[in-house]
């Protein structure tokens, strides 16, 4: 590896706790990232003589803290230094550190950062545009290419984002239990919508978006390792784990959505899985249920089962029933009524889901599952009249071309049906 | 004589890795690996999943189970066992069972349980 590939992934591994605590030392934005910068420029010219540091972070911190501390002293005092005047000993740099920088302050000061970009004033995608340029330390070109925009309105927007975090006023001190959860949860769900952003993508989009999703696990996995007896942030990683292990044989070639029963499962990723599979049972240990656990152990469910009909759907209604406790929404009633259907029947299912007919009549889903059950049922008439409503609520042109699908087996359902047929 | 390697490694550069850069280096380790192979050095080898998977039991008074690695610096490694458990709480039953005996020689620890994500049996190549 040449020297600028190791210094690279040394000073983005060390990105987030280094400006984090650069932050919290500044307690200004605009400061923290210009230390930061100077720290990165400094560690170039130093780490290929000196070679890598031993706690990078706490190198960057030290390095950038007085960078900045010198360029006050100078414009103070207008007394030009060289550029180059020698940096302390390296040794000793990590010496002073090391107490005063323990996993518990790196914890604050990355959930702190992270928690700053869920700002509640600032629009989804406004948020996770910024905690992809200040967390993950994307180029503004590399996330304007993630979102299919402009580089100028990415920058734009990220620009927009950053004066109003400035003007919000931010808790420095470190968090009590009570505002630690509640920055936890803002964040997870943060790190929740970088993943479906990339998730969501279709036809040729995929291969970029779905960088989105691998940015998305990696900022999972580093809140897991600053927390790592948090079970919803176990959860939440399981969660992306599993669901991006089917990504590749989520689309087919012309880029249409296949189903979860017609995707070929050898092409699901094997290490994605066991991995989630291990964090969903060390989560469920705990005894705590929160959502993100909960849809972790419905996809680990699917995930477990070889082929379609060895889906242990009792587990997953039961799942669902609990989902619908901790989490009452008619999305997730929806849900548990694809699960009851393959466990008791259309009959029931939908019955189950026409009380929701008025909260979701704005939704695509609805009425794709709803013509589903009713074609199931035999009652044709009734399901196209779903299928159309679904095709004119449809989000992207695969998601059309899927319940299309649907009324093309209507057309062709005077032949036997197939009883494995798809309900969603 | 038979040698242990242990590999240590920042872990966020090594996730930040993409899917084509982990296969390349995967790629070339296994050419090293089939020459270990063919010079009749190498024993079992195992790539171990992200230490966010692991979960430490430790052992003094009563054993604690944990989450996450083993983190403390005062304790050094000393050995360690490959076990094949159906579930991860077997896995932890195994380790309390092999605490045991330490226990019992007045010593206090800890075994971090962390699930093998590539195993190469000894001198096998797959």
């Amino acid at each position: 590896m040449s020297d600028l590939a190791w210094i690279a992934a040394a000073l983005n591994s060390a990105r987030a706790q280094a400006l984090g605590a650069l932050l919290r030392y500044f307690r200004d934005f605009d400061r923290a990232e210009e230390a930061f910068q100077e720290a990165c420029l400094r560690a170039l010219r130093h780490w290929p003589i000196n070679g890598p540091p031993r706690d990078s972070a706490a190198w960057l911190i030290l390095v950038g803290r007085n960078a900045a501390l010198d360029e006050v002293r100078r414009r103070t005092s207008e007394e030009p230094l060289s550029d180059d005047h020698p940096l302390p000993d390296q040794g000793d740099v990590e010496a002073t550190l090391v107490e005063r920088l323990d996993n518990a302050h790196y914890r604050d000061d990355v959930l702190r950062l992270l928690f700053i970009c869920c700002h509640p004033e600032l629009p989804a995608t406004q948020q996770i545009a910024l905690a992809l340029r200040i967390v993950s330390g994307l180029s503004v070109k590399e996330i304007a290419r993630a979102f299919l925009v402009g580089e100028s309105a990415m920058e734009q927007r990220i620009t927009r984002a950053k004066r109003r975090i400035a003007a919000a006023p931010v808790a420095f001190e470190a968090p009590g239990p009570v505002a630690r959860a509640e920055r936890l949860a803002a964040v997870a769900a943060m790190i929740y919508l970088v993943f479906n952003e990339g998730y969501s993508a279709s036809g040729g989009e995929t291969h970029i978006r779905s960088a989105l999703c691998d940015e998305a696990i990696r900022l999972a996995r580093l809140l897991l390792r600053l927390f790592p007896a948090e079970p919803e942030v176990m959860g939440l990683t399981a969660l992306m784990l599993l669901q991006h292990a089917r990504a590749p044989a989520r689309l087919d070639a012309d880029g249409a959505i296949v189903l979860l029963e017609h995707q070929d499962r050898r092409l699901w990723s094997g290490d994605l899985i066991a991995e989630g599979l291990v964090l969903v049972e060390k989560a469920l240990r705990h005894c705590r249920p929160g959502p993100y656990q909960l849809q972790a152990a419905i996809a680990a469910v699917h995930a477990r089962a070889a082929r379609p009909q060895d889906t242990e759907w009792a587990e997953i209604e039961r799942l669902y029933e609990v989902l619908e406790t901790v989490q009452p929404s008619p999305v997730v009633t929806l849900n548990r009524a694809v699960a009851v259907a393959k466990v008791h029947g259309a009959a029931v299912a939908l019955a189950l889901i026409e009380p929701l007919a008025d909260r979701l009549s704005g939704y695509f889903h609805f009425f794709g599952v709803r013509g589903a059950l009713l074609r199931e049922l035999g009652r044709a008439g009734e399901a196209r009249i779903a299928f159309d409503q679904a095709i004119a609520l449809a989000n992207t042109p695969a998601e059309a071309a899927h319940i299309r699908l649907h009324l093309d087996r209507l057309i062709e359902d005077s032949a036997p049906r197939d009883p494995a047929e798809v309900v969603t | 004589m038979r040698y242990a390697i242990l590999c240590y490694h920042d872990e966020a550069a090594v996730n930040a890795l993409t899917r084509e850069q982990d296969q390349a280096l995967m790629a070339d380790l296994a050419v090293v690996r089939a020459q270990l192979i063919a010079e009749g050095k190498l024993g079992p080898v195992a790539r171990l999943m992200p230490t966010t998977a692991a979960t430490t039991l430790r052992y003094g008074h009563a054993p604690v189970v944990m989450d996450g690695p083993f983190a403390e610096t005062k304790e050094a490694l000393l050995g360690f066992y490959v076990v094949d458990c159906a579930t991860f709480d077997d896995a932890i039953e195994v380790a309390r069972r092999l605490a045991v005996p330490r226990l019992a020689a007045g010593l206090i620890g800890a075994m971090e349980i962390r699930p093998v994500s590539v195993f190469h049996p000894a001198g096998a190549e797959t």
